[in-house]
């Protein structure tokens, strides 16, 4: 598409990039049709080719209201629309830039400031966060219905295997997940020990900086992405492999500490080379789906009917498409039909919390696709996905790394 | 005959478009926003302004508002409106019409149909769908495989596009070859007049009383009415489908094997081409294997029993064999077929990686000029110093240059224009039409001039009276005016000298 960006932006590294983000977009519109919020709103500003649209509007130096903000809150992040896009137009890079520039431009209410000056500081804090959750109502205000009371929380942590391997990898902590489900960590450890691989948990440093990003304090998340490499650039020469993501949230934003920290002189190298050594998960456990295959008929777990959610941070974020399928099926389990499965389900991070309305319809949306096929379970590879969707049924919903520890002796 | 004369078989805006000013807006908006819900009803700039174009960029208009229905109650009331306040219209579907057909009247409203999205009614047994006109052309094939039926005609645009805006371009899709365009798979149409009246077009039976007036809202580009219902054919899934792709070391070989194809008395269920800056663009996206040192691919495919399927194919290897190609490989399972045609179907959008910008042409030729056309192409690329991929749907001749600029850059889109129209007076000159598929538009409305006379455009200008006498939907879309003829310098002139001295020039 044309562009004629505004002197205020030009020249500058945000400006440059937006500008070749823009110009790779035809606004052929398929980018449309996979867009969660425009099937559900039905207009061209609720979805991608509408909002590229907007941003470049007022990076050209047009005017802008409190209504650019809004379709640009109401976007998930999901990145389905990358998916979609034959050109290769990278929105999720574009739409950071517009939500940094709109903020600017037109700085949000008062009321909607704390509200997110709330989440991003109570959010990445586990013991704050755990409190929350203990305590149930000093953070109702702030906290959705779904993460204060409706989760069941885990029994707690079972047994993390003696690290014994030679190949080790380490694991962070995570920020919500070990309130929320901490085993998850654990039962990933105890996969791959299975596999031949110790895996090592990074004690907590905090949140991975998708959160304070993601809420708008761009530079927030950068701070916390440097402690990050901080809390595990020491692993690295003690020989570890690879970092393990067992939230495919986080695994997408640190996957992107190159770019997140490429302007930044002291880090930029060493955000190169976590970045390159992150997996989720799921990628580990395929590289050894043999070896996962012999335990699973080992142990002869019972058959299950299991509908995988894959949410968007690992089949749009990661682009990871059809590596966990696989490997639910080699430890026996069912996986019943899903419709729409590229489309997310409203979680989103703290969209949740922020877009309640458009959320709700989302997941009930996916709720309902998921349970077409009468499944026993639900399985999803996000803490926040999780949590969201758990809110919503009676079917227990759990990380697929829990299911497959389960079935494996 | 004289100017007088003239007037009194040319319908009134035949001559000059009308002028649309002066309106009055207050009045329009608060009708509007009385019989719309909250929220869906645009009017400032910053909110209107995406829609200012549709796939044709090089093409914008702010229009006065934009109006978000989400029944067919609201479309008539705001036609109704419209209409009383002599207000112009402009439907949406999805907005990825090539040709600037959904691009908006600045005195007008845009009335989008994006939020009539409920597929009503499906029967397997009937093999037909009722569906609302903002269903995506996918969506109707994502119900119907549950029954083993999908909706043949796939535009490239499939996964975006609506049935509504399908109809109102006839559009046509790379199986359309074998199954038929757009007009060839609807049963029935449902639309709203400016006045606010219902016409059923077509029904649902095999054949009914009555002038057959489908052929004629199939393609009416939103010039007749709005389209507020569709019953389209199903077609039960084929047992077996195979591709073919062939390799040719030059796109001459390429256009005489499609020629030579369908000359042996093959059909095929779709045959496409594609060129290597085609190829190149596309295959990072898909994966689909293309071999990218082939200077043309051919997809040919064949689809029915495993026997035909397997007899036909062998006789469509003989042909592209006979005819040069330099490999030929057959799909081995599904997702393979579908890999070989998503990539041809993201052919276009693949373009933006290597140009900011393409202009896409859509005429069409005699199958047998092809390799010629494509000679005169590549000539065509020195002459304005821009480069243009090449899509095909070869089997029915209807091609799809893509003309590559930078919009950015002084100059370029003049030239990408210039060269597009000669293109496409180049496919009148062979034979052929200025448009396969993507309509006339706001983009090919000059060249309609060339192909049409002033007694064939009058026609179609009676026709469009017959149904919007103030013409109100759509104006200066589709159908020229007599004095866009003069301006475009581009009319049939017969025996010489100034051509209709009686119009105002500009
Ligand atoms: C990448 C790409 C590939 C394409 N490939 C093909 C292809 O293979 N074959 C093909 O034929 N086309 C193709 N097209 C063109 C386009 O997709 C089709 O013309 C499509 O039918 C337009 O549908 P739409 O819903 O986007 O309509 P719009 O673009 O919104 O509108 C198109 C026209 O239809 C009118 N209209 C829309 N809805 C209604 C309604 N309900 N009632 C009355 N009038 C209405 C509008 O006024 C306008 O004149 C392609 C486009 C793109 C961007
Ligand atoms: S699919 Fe890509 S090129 Fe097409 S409109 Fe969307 S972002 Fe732009
Ligand atoms: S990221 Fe998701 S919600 Fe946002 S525009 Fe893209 S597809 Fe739509």
């Amino acid at each position: 598409m044309q562009t004629n960006l505004a002197d205020f932006i030009r020249d500058t590294p945000e400006g440059r990039e937006a500008d070749g983000i823009l110009r790779k977009c035809v606004h052929c519109g398929f980018c449309t049709a996979t867009c969660p919020t425009y099937q559900l709103l039905g207009d061209e500003l609720d979805g991608p080719r509408g909002r590229i649209y907007l941003i470049k509007e007022m990076l050209e130096g047009v005017a802008v209201s409190g209504r650019t903000r809004l379709h640009l809150d109401r976007c998930l992040t999901c990145r389905s629309c990358e998916t979609t896009c034959p050109s290769g137009v990278q929105y999720a890079r574009l739409v950071d830039i517009g939500r940094a520039v709109v903020d600017r431009l037109r700085p949000r209410p008062a009321a909607d400031r704390l509200r997110r000056a709330l989440l991003k500081e109570s959010l990445p804090r586990p013991a704050l966060f755990g409190a929350a959750l203990a305590l149930g109502q000093a953070f109702r205000p702030i906290l959705p219905g779904a993460l204060a009371a409706q989760v069941p929380r885990t029994s707690g942590r079972g047994t993390w295997p003696q690290p014994r391997h030679a190949r080790r990898m380490i694991v962070p902590a995570g920020c919500v997940q070990p309130a929320l489900a901490p085993d998850i960590n654990a039962a990933a450890a105890r996969v791959l020990d299975r596999l031949g691989i110790s895996l090592i948990e990074v004690p907590r440093a905090g949140c991975c900086g998708a959160l304070r990003f993601h809420l708008g304090d761009q530079e927030g998340g950068r701070r916390d992405a440097r402690t990050m490499i901080d809390a595990w650039w020491p692993y690295l020469s003690q020989g570890v492999e690879a970092i393990v993501m067992t939230a495919s949230g986080c695994g997408a934003f640190v996957r992107e500490y190159d770019h997140l920290l490429e302007r930044d002189s002291r880090y930029a190298e060493k955000a190169k080379r976590i970045a390159s050594l992150v997996r989720d998960v799921s990628e580990v456990v395929a590289a050894g789906e043999a070896r996962l295959a012999e335990c699973a008929q080992r142990s002869k777990p019972a058959p299950l009917r299991l509908a995988f959610h894959s949410p968007c941070s690992l089949q749009h974020g990661q682009k990871l498409r059809g590596v966990v399928e696989p490997l639910l099926v080699a430890t026996g389990c069912e996986l019943t039909p899903v419709a729409d499965a590229h489309l997310c389900c409203g979680s989103a991070g703290t969209y949740s919390i922020l877009q309640p309305e458009i959320a709700g319809r989302l997941r009930e949306a996916k709720l309902a696709a998921l349970g077409a096929g009468a499944p026993e379970a639900i399985a999803t590879a996000n803490i926040g996905c999780l949590a969201h969707l758990q809110a919503g049924t009676a079917t227990r919903v759990r990380h697929w790394i829990e299911v497959i520890d389960e079935r494996l002796d | 005959m004289s100017p007088m004369e003239t007037a009194g078989v040319e319908p009134a805006d035949f001559l000059a478009e009308r002028d649309f000013g002066g309106r009055d807006r207050e009045a329009l908006l608060s009708e509007l926003s009385r019989v719309l819900p909250r929220g869906a009803l645009l009017v400032s700039p910053e909110d209107a302004r995406p829609y200012e174009c549709d796939g044709l960029t090089a093409y914008r208009q702010l229009p006065l508002a934009v109006a978000l229905p989400d029944s067919e109650d609201q479309v008539r009331a705001i036609l109704r409106i419209c209409a009383s306040l002599d207000v112009p219209v402009v439907a949406r579907g999805a907005g990825t019409s090539l040709s600037g057909g959904a691009m908006p009247h600045k005195d007008g409203v845009v009335l989008s149909l994006a939020r009539l999205r409920s597929i009503l009614a499906l029967d397997p047994l009937a093999r037909t769908a009722r569906v609302q006109p903002g269903v995506r052309n996918l969506a109707i094939s994502e119900a119907a495989a549950a029954h083993g039926l999908y909706y043949a005609p796939d535009p490239s645009s499939q996964i975006a596009c609506t049935i509504g805006g399908n109809v109102a371009e006839n559009s046509g899709g790379v199986h359309c070859l074998k199954y038929g365009l757009t007009v060839h798979n609807v049963l029935r149409v449902r639309a709203i007049t400016i006045e606010g009246e219902a016409l059923e077009i077509g029904s649902e039976a095999p054949d009914a009383p009555g002038y057959d007036l489908a052929a004629l809202i199939n393609g009416s580009e939103g010039m007749l009415a709005v389209i507020t219902e569709i019953t389209v054919r199903l077609t039960p899934k084929p047992l077996t489908a195979k591709v073919v792709l062939a390799a040719f070391d030059d796109v001459v070989h390429a256009g005489d094997a499609v020629a030579a194809v369908i000359a042996a008395g093959i059909i095929p269920a779709g045959m496409e081409m594609m060129d290597q800056p085609a190829t190149r663009a596309v295959e990072p996206f898909v994966h689909a294997g293309y071999p990218l040192d082939a200077k043309a691919l051919l997809l040919a495919e064949s689809d029915g029993t495993p026997e035909e399927v397997e007899e036909e194919i062998g006789r469509i290897r003989e042909v592209m064999a006979a005819n040069g190609a330099t490999g030929i490989r057959v799909s081995r399972d599904e997702a393979e077929r579908l890999r070989f045609w998503s990539g041809r179907k993201a052919a276009f959008p693949a373009v933006g990686r290597i140009s900011p910008d393409y202009y896409c042409m859509d005429g069409t030729i005699p199958r047998k000029r092809l390799a010629e056309m494509l000679t005169a192409i590549a000539t065509l690329e020195g002459k304005y110093g821009l480069r243009c991929c090449n899509v095909f749907h070869a089997g029915d001749g209807n091609l799809h240059p893509l003309i590559l600029y930078d919009a950015n850059a002084a100059g370029e889109l003049e030239r990408a224009e210039e060269f597009g129209g000669e293109i496409l007076e180049l496919s009148v000159e062979y034979g052929g039409t200025i448009t396969g598929e993507h309509g006339v538009g706001i983009e090919k409305i000059g060249q309609m001039c060339s192909q049409f006379s002033r007694q064939e455009l009058a026609m179609f200008h009676r026709v469009k009276a017959a149904f919007d006498p103030r013409g109100l939907l759509n104006p200066g879309k589709a159908i020229p005016t007599l004095n866009r003829c003069v301006e475009f310098g581009r009319l049939h002139v017969h025996k010489g000298g100034v051509p209709h001295p009686e119009l105002p020039r500009f």
